[in-house]
């Protein structure tokens, strides 16, 4: 599974996307936010705050509860402000 | 009705993008065009930056794009947004909203612009006059709230 990251949380991940084998106790947007805070400092930081960082499966938003099955590329990033 | 949406660094012109959407057409009454610009912020800053997600961008204003058809008897709409570096005085974004009376257009394309200040996934960065990078630009929750009244 592919994850991206943008604006500032990809500048505290430290990365712009990466491959990931998930354990499968995985299975909603919450566990793999929960188990990507495990991989390390980076992580913690850019969830520090797990209500802000929004998620995207397949370029469409979902919310915490969503389930991961199935999704090709999931994508984090800060609250929007184009416009 | 097919929207036309862009994604684009480079400068557009409204204008022009106004009488391509009515090239030929009879049957428009009423184009609302919004064209939103950098500003410098009292002399703070150099350029935004705006940073976007290729793909989801595109995709999402499609949504929105789509919501707005739903709610009004639209004629035609045209979506651009700019990424990359934009100094002050540049526009980033525009929205065109035909529709046979005006009110129409003028809601769908404010309802636009407060979906996508909110939906369409574009993060500003400040550079600052003083030649250092400055903050991402924090999410307002007025933004929010001018989303949620068209709920």
């Amino acid at each position: 599974m592919k994850l991206v990251y943008f604006a500032w949380v990809r500048e505290r991940v430290g990365r712009t996307d990466e491959e990931v084998d998930l354990p499968e106790n995985v299975a909603t947007v919450a566990d793999l936010v929960r188990w990507l805070k495990t991989r390390g400092e980076e992580y913690e930081h850019a969830f520090e705050d797990e209500n802000v960082v929004r998620v995207a499966i397949d370029h469409v938003h979902v919310k915490p509860e969503a389930s991961i099955a199935g999704a090709r590329e999931i994508a984090f990033f800060p609250p929007m402000t184009g416009g | 009705m097919a929207a036309t949406i862009r994604i684009q660094s480079g400068p557009f012109d409204a204008t022009a993008e106004t009488a391509a959407l009515t090239e030929g057409r009879a049957d428009i009454g009423a184009v609302v065009a919004f064209t939103g610009f950098c500003r410098d912020e009292g002399g703070r800053l150099s350029a935004l930056e705006l940073e976007h997600y290729p793909g989801m961008a595109e995709a999402e204003i499609a949504r929105i794009a789509a919501e707005a058809e739903l709610r009004w008897p639209l004629l035609g709409l045209t979506v651009i947004h700019r990424f990359g570096r934009i100094p002050p005085g540049e526009e980033i974004v525009l929205v065109l909203a035909a529709s046979a009376h005006r009110r129409a257009a003028f809601e769908a394309a404010e309802f636009l612009m407060d979906y996508l200040k909110t939906r369409a996934p574009f993060w500003k960065r400040e550079h600052l006059t003083d030649g250092t990078v400055g903050d991402w630009v924090e999410a307002k929750d007025l933004d929010d709230r001018a989303m949620e009244r068209w709920r």
